[in-house]
């Protein structure tokens, strides 16, 4: 069957679709919990002050959570999804736990990417600085240059993971079969 | 200040391209992220193809959301104030199916939009039109066993915007879905049959396949319709590719 066309998330979500707890996969405070935040950047190098992250990402011990609670969290289920729009210089923020890979994979945060001015959603993802090696099948299948944007970097809190939307240092974006 | 530009000049770059679009013979299903007749997606839009990735981990499989998560009442947004909203109530509903066809159940969709007069309830919207006490224009439900969806909601009016002098948006709903594996996440607009701003708008005809287009568009469902209450209109939705095989499953 053909797919439907995506469209832009326009400007006007922000009454829609972010909601409390959205950024708090785990409540901050959380022994483990770690930051996971970085600043969208246009093509001028702007900040967009008007776009929207989700993450999907794997536990801790590197399974995917099945779990009800995303919209309404109670502070201690853990439900691996979360959505953080930006604020008025381009930055987000999650509050998270350290993924580990699943199946022997490395670690990734898989992040969906919308904004007002972008047609369609875009996917990438933040892998863990921990060894983004060749050994990886998308790692491996980038030049060094572009494989850096796919690598956040440690900070004080946790990873910096900055998505730079067009031109210099442009985030690799990800098509996935049947797209 | 430099003068706004007309909509002729955005008429004549969107014909450009969809002449090229003819001539080339190679059917795009989705719309272009880099289409200049959308002045906001100019800074905005990779430059580089997108770099194909086989799903792997997390991507295989979607968030879960459920009863904890949307409260039944969230799928009408014409109850959730003190009295009616104005304008035309309807009942939209459809089915999100993969793209083998399959229902995607029990999964979150979200809705919202401008009210009839075409305004929105966010800081930013300008437009002066009336805002309505009765009309927040947001929704939420989870599709059933057969992947069916349902809102009430009121007919959303056309709105300026300053892409262009005098450009208005057809009027549209937008709609947030997710499937399930991660890579069907969507995020698209719904819009109504026969709308006159179709040909005129840049973010509609960013996809540049006219029956890729079409699938955007509700049908009017006079079955959907009930007698002194609400009109209706159908309008399903397919997600891109499918989830593992059955086989896998196990």
């Amino acid at each position: 069957m053909n797919a439907t066309p995506g469209q832009t998330v326009g400007p006007f979500f922000h009454y829609a679709l972010p909601y409390d707890g959205d950024r708090d996969l785990v409540a901050p405070g959380t022994p483990g919990a770690i930051r996971l935040h970085g600043t969208v950047y246009d093509g001028a190098g702007a900040g967009v002050p008007d776009a929207l992250l989700e993450i999907w990402q794997a536990d801790g011990e590197g399974h995917v959570v099945q779990r009800q609670g995303s919209l309404r969290r109670d502070g201690h289920t853990f439900t691996g999804f979360g959505r953080a729009s930006t604020d008025r210089t381009g930055e987000y923020t999650f509050t998270t736990l350290v993924p580990q890979g699943v199946d022997g994979a490395l670690p990734f945060f898989a992040v969906t990417v919308f904004a007002r001015g972008l047609l369609n959603r875009l996917f990438t993802r933040a892998y863990l600085p921990l060894a983004p090696d060749a050994s990886d099948p998308l790692l491996g299948s980038l030049d060094p240059d572009r494989r850096r944007t796919l690598v956040a970097e440690p900070d004080a809190h946790g990873f910096r993971f900055d998505i730079r939307l067009m031109g210099e240092g442009e985030t690799v974006f990800l098509r996935y079969p049947g797209h | 200040m430099t003068e706004p530009e007309t909509q002729a000049a955005i008429n004549e770059e969107i014909a450009a391209i969809s002449k090229a679009y003819a001539a080339a013979g190679f059917v795009e299903t989705q719309p272009r992220t880099d289409y200049p007749p959308y002045r906001s997606s100019l800074l905005r839009h990779p430059t580089k193809d997108l770099h194909h990735a086989d799903p792997e981990g997390v991507e295989l499989w979607a968030p879960c959301f459920g009863e904890r998560d949307v409260d039944p009442l969230e799928a009408d947004l014409t109850i959730q104030h003190g009295g009616e909203p104005v304008g035309e109530r309807l009942v939209v509903t459809g089915r999100v199916l993969d793209g083998e066809g399959r229902p995607v159940r029990r999964q979150l969709v979200e809705i919202w939009q401008a009210n009839a007069g075409g305004r929105y309830v966010h800081k930013r919207d300008q437009h002066p039109a009336a805002l309505d006490p009765n009309f927040t224009g947001v929704g939420r439900c989870l599709t059933d066993d057969d992947g069916t969806y349902r809102f009430t909601t009121i007919k959303p009016g056309p709105y300026p915007w300053k892409n262009h002098r005098n450009a208005w948006r057809p009027a549209h709903v937008h709609f947030s879905l997710f499937g399930t594996e991660f890579t069907q996440r969507m995020v698209t607009q719904m819009y109504f049959p026969g709308d006159p701003l179709f040909a005129l708008d840049p973010i509609y005809q960013s996809i540049v396949d006219p029956a890729a287009r079409e699938r955007l568009v509700a049908t009017y469902d006079h079955d959907l319709t009930q007698p002194e209450w609400s009109t209706g209109y159908r309008w399903d939705i397919v997600l891109t590719g499918s989830r593992r095989t059955p086989m896998e499953d196990t």
